[in-house]
């Protein structure tokens, strides 16, 4: 069944802001199918935006091209830098992705370990690593953890981790990815406070709706390959038409 | 790529017909030993098990690091294997990762897939397990170093016999490639080695009872030792003939008649002037001979593995 | 996203495809050995064998350049054989000094080498032949005909089964390991070649404790659906009277491939 695409029903705002800019991207997997139809984005400083729309829409393939994992034709530029493969690391060091399954981001024995891996990585002396890991840790409310085995945690302390684990590098965007599915209603909140407080310009991907409304001044919605909507979450999540049509329920 | 070719992964017609067959049949020998052991002990509920360790192993085999020196390091597994699951489970496991490494991705050949079995799964299973068995009882560091050190040793032993067997096969020179193959995987096998101690020292402290488990004493006892020793000896002993004095080597292969004194050709007739020595296929009979020589070895081996097996309490 | 990269077969109603896995395993092992057995330089019994080769590609309804394409997987390989270029015997072609030693390319070992890269080139087009009209199944299913233990091709049958989540796992670990190996500009990055082995290790320490805690699940989930040791699959293979007529024929032409050789 064809879904028409109106041309972006909210034009986004342009301040020049350069946290991350994305112009005009495409992108088809190997196999041929088409999962990024042109997609255009802009993120202010201080942003919190989030990314919904149906399963295949095409968020998580957009989220990966936003740190080089993937890579399509278009531009993307974060911090005004423009993304190419030689400046990969760089990128990465600022565009901070936590992925759905906290287990595939938790492959040290210990938290410390893992939240340590980013900036080691970086060639950050000793002392620096460990500022850094105690900050990440204490912005995710978990700095008790630091000598903990990471296979022995709940599904909820290892995403707050997984998001500690990015953190430590210091990125200027934070992009998640579902990072609510699968926790318990305690859980939930402990992440909703921990993001509210969290200063960092954000993007994140997510059928939360209720989330949403709490947390994310900005609503994209994907569908298709495209982005279709793109402005104030309370003007969006009142359009019901707008929500049905792309598979979303009014909450 | 995904897959990569290992350079062990010896492919079709590399190896001769008679040597093939020879590698065959240790490899179902010692095959079909593990799979009684494997019954005995075990029973049916570990084959869903094995299974999905097996594809643990395909797994972990595309988990890689860059060097630095333009390779990429990664595990082949074979000692992890044998210490996480005990010897013969681990030769079936490392059977069947072989076997859909040949058979799905022609990542090894059908007919040398009796070598490669061998020298990919049952000689590093045995020095595995021999060396991990020597250090039942002592401290994690010990072991840890044990481990790295038949990582190591694993990597040589393999390079080594696919040497011999190209070289027998007449597809290679003695001593060259046994010196590329051994220094090439000199190198390999330090990240095999840094891999596996990782890996295990991982699992030593997030869950040391599946590492204890794996070395129990159902699994055979000192024999082990003997045979990962009496591998590492043929290694450590044959390399440096290999490759730095070949011609003693090569002149017992000759007059047992296992290397041909000359490739046999199809000489077109133009150069039919040039005088010939004897061209004629290997004497079979003498090779047989030695498959006969090699299997008793292997019998003995395993029979002593079993006299030497502490007693069940 | 899922990946196809293991599935090697590809769906036709081919005559080939419709041979019993059985008759098709046997002539490809046939085709092989022919080809180990086959002497240095019978250019034209490569060629004889090359034609079968291009047949049995036209018969598998794949076109005649599919195992073509795919047959230079072996190719680096190729490196431990090159000393068989310098087999003494026979006149010398040309000669070069390497590391302070001679090294003297001869006729034979030209011939040689050359030799065993074709009739290795050849021979792997077979097996990719073999795996792209059989579906895997039904090739375990054929292997068991043939005597192979049935405690392997269920460990074999299991690996195929779980490849597919095991290898995604591993991909979304590497992913997740690159999104965080970032570099500070101006700065080395990377960490020693040390500290990235222990990283690699770390995560084969974790993918093995998934994939062994995930054994008890599946084990559970098999019991509860009626397991009792033994794999069953669907297909009956009967091997009809076109089975053994190919087959003889092919091995026919396999034999004469070898007559032709001499």
């Amino acid at each position: 069944m064809p879904i028409t695409h109106p041309a972006q029903k909210f034009p986004p705002p342009d301040h020049g802001c350069d946290v991350l800019q994305v112009r005009d991207l495409h992108f088809a997997y190997p196999d041929g199918h088409a999962a990024l139809l042109g997609v255009s984005l802009k993120m202010c400083e201080g942003d919190k935006a989030a990314l919904v729309g149906p399963n295949g829409a095409g968020k998580s393939t957009l989220m990966l091209h936003l740190n080089g994992i993937l890579e399509g034709r278009g531009e993307i530029e974060v911090g005004g830098l423009r993304l190419t493969r030689d400046n990969l690391p760089v990128i990465r060091s600022m565009v901070g992705l936590v992925f759905q399954n906290p287990d595939d981001q938790l492959f040290s024995p210990t938290v410390f370990e893992d939240v340590a891996f980013g900036p080691l990585h970086m060639g950050l002396p000793e002392a620096e690593v460990r500022a850094r890991v105690d900050e990440a840790l204490a912005a995710v409310r978990m700095s008790a953890y630091a000598d903990r085995l990471s296979h022995h945690l709940s599904v909820g302390e290892k995403k707050r981790i997984a998001i500690a684990t990015v953190l430590s590098m210091r990125p200027s965007l934070l992009v998640l990815d579902e990072p609510s599915a699968g926790l318990d209603p305690r859980a939930r909140r402990t992440l909703i406070h921990l993001l509210r407080d969290l200063p960092i310009t954000m993007l994140v991907s997510t059928h939360d709706m209720a989330l949403v409304k709490e947390l994310f001044p900005r609503t994209i919605i994907m569908d298709e390959g495209m982005i279709v909507a793109d402005g104030l979450t309370r003007e969006i999540l009142e359009d019901a038409s707008l929500l049905e049509a792309h598979g979303l329920e009014k909450v | 790529m995904l897959i990569s070719p290992t350079p062990l992964h010896i492919p079709e017609v590399y190896l001769s017909l008679p040597v093939a067959l020879v590698c065959w049949i240790i490899t179902a020998l010692t095959l079909s030993v593990a799979i009684r052991r494997t019954n005995q002990s075990l029973g049916e509920r570990q084959i869903p098990l094995m299974g999905i360790m097996a594809a643990f192993i395909f797994a972990a085999q595309m988990i890689n690091f860059p060097t630095g020196v333009g390779v990429s390091g990664h595990l082949l597994g074979g000692v992890l294997a044998a210490i996480l699951l005990g010897p013969w489970s681990a030769m079936l496991v490392m059977t069947a990762v072989i076997a859909v490494q040949g058979l799905l991705f022609q990542d090894g050949g059908l007919t040398s897939m009796g070598a490669n079995i061998l020298n990919m799964g049952l000689l590093t299973a045995a020095i595995g397990y021999g060396f991990y068995r020597a250090a039942l009882g002592r401290g994690r560091m010990t072991k840890l170093i044990f481990a790295g050190l038949a990582a190591w040793l694993s990597v040589e032993a393999g390079a080594l016999a696919t040497s011999l067997e190209l070289w027998l096969s007449g597809s290679a020179r003695l001593q060259v490639v046994t010196i590329a193959m051994l220094a090439v995987h000199a190198v390999i096998g330090l990240g095999e080695a840094a891999i596996t101690v990782a890996a295990l020292g991982f699992l030593m402290r997030t869950r040391p009872d599946l590492v204890d488990e794996s070395s129990a004493s159902t699994q055979g006892g000192r024999g082990w030792i003997v045979a990962g020793l009496l591998v590492t000896v043929a290694t450590l002993f044959l390399a440096p003939f290999a490759s730095a004095n070949p011609d003693g080597l090569e002149r017992v292969a000759l007059d047992l008649g296992i290397v041909p004194a000359h490739p046999a050709t199809n000489l077109p007739a133009p150069l039919a002037n040039y005088a010939i020595p004897a061209l004629g296929n290997t004497p079979i009979s003498t090779v047989v001979a030695g498959a006969i020589g090699l299997v008793i070895v292997t019998i003995l081996i395993i029979l002593a593995g079993r006299a030497l097996r502490k007693p069940q309490s | 996203m899922h990946s196809n990269l293991f599935d090697r077969y590809h769906d036709k109603q081919s005559f080939l495809h419709h041979l019993d896995p059985r008759v098709k395993v046997v002539l490809t092992v046939a085709f092989i050995v022919s080809n180990v057995l086959l002497t240095d330089g019978a250019w034209l019994a490569f060629a004889c064998a090359w034609s079968l080769i291009l047949i049995a590609n036209l018969l598998s309804q794949l076109g005649w350049s599919f195992t073509l394409r795919r047959s230079f997987i072996a190719l680096p390989f190729a490196l431990a054989a090159l000393s068989s270029l310098f087999e003494p015997g026979g006149p010398a072609l040309s000669s070069f000094m390497f590391l302070g030693a001679k090294f003297t390319i001869t006729y034979f070992g030209l011939l040689r080498f050359s030799s065993i890269l074709i009739r290795s080139w050849l021979s792997v087009q077979a097996a990719i032949l073999l795996v792209a009209v059989t579906p895997f199944p039904d090739l375990l299913h054929a292997l068991e005909h043939l005597r192979v233990p049935k405690i392997i091709t269920t460990i074999i049958a299991f690996l195929y089964r779980y490849l597919f989540v095991l290898t995604d796992e591993v991909l979304r670990l590497m992913r997740a390991r690159q999104a965080r190996s970032a570099a500070a500009p101006g700065q080395r990055s990377g960490g020693s070649v040390m500290w990235r082995a222990n990283v690699t290790g770390n995560m084969v320490g974790q993918l093995f404790l998934r994939s062994y805690e995930r054994s008890d699940r599946i084990y559970n989930a098999m019991l509860a659906r009626g397991y009792a040791g033994q794999i069953r699959t669907l297909h009956a293979h009967t091997l009809t009277r076109r089975d053994w007529w190919f087959g003889a024929l092919a091995i026919a032409l396999i034999l004469s491939l070898q007559l032709i050789g001499r």
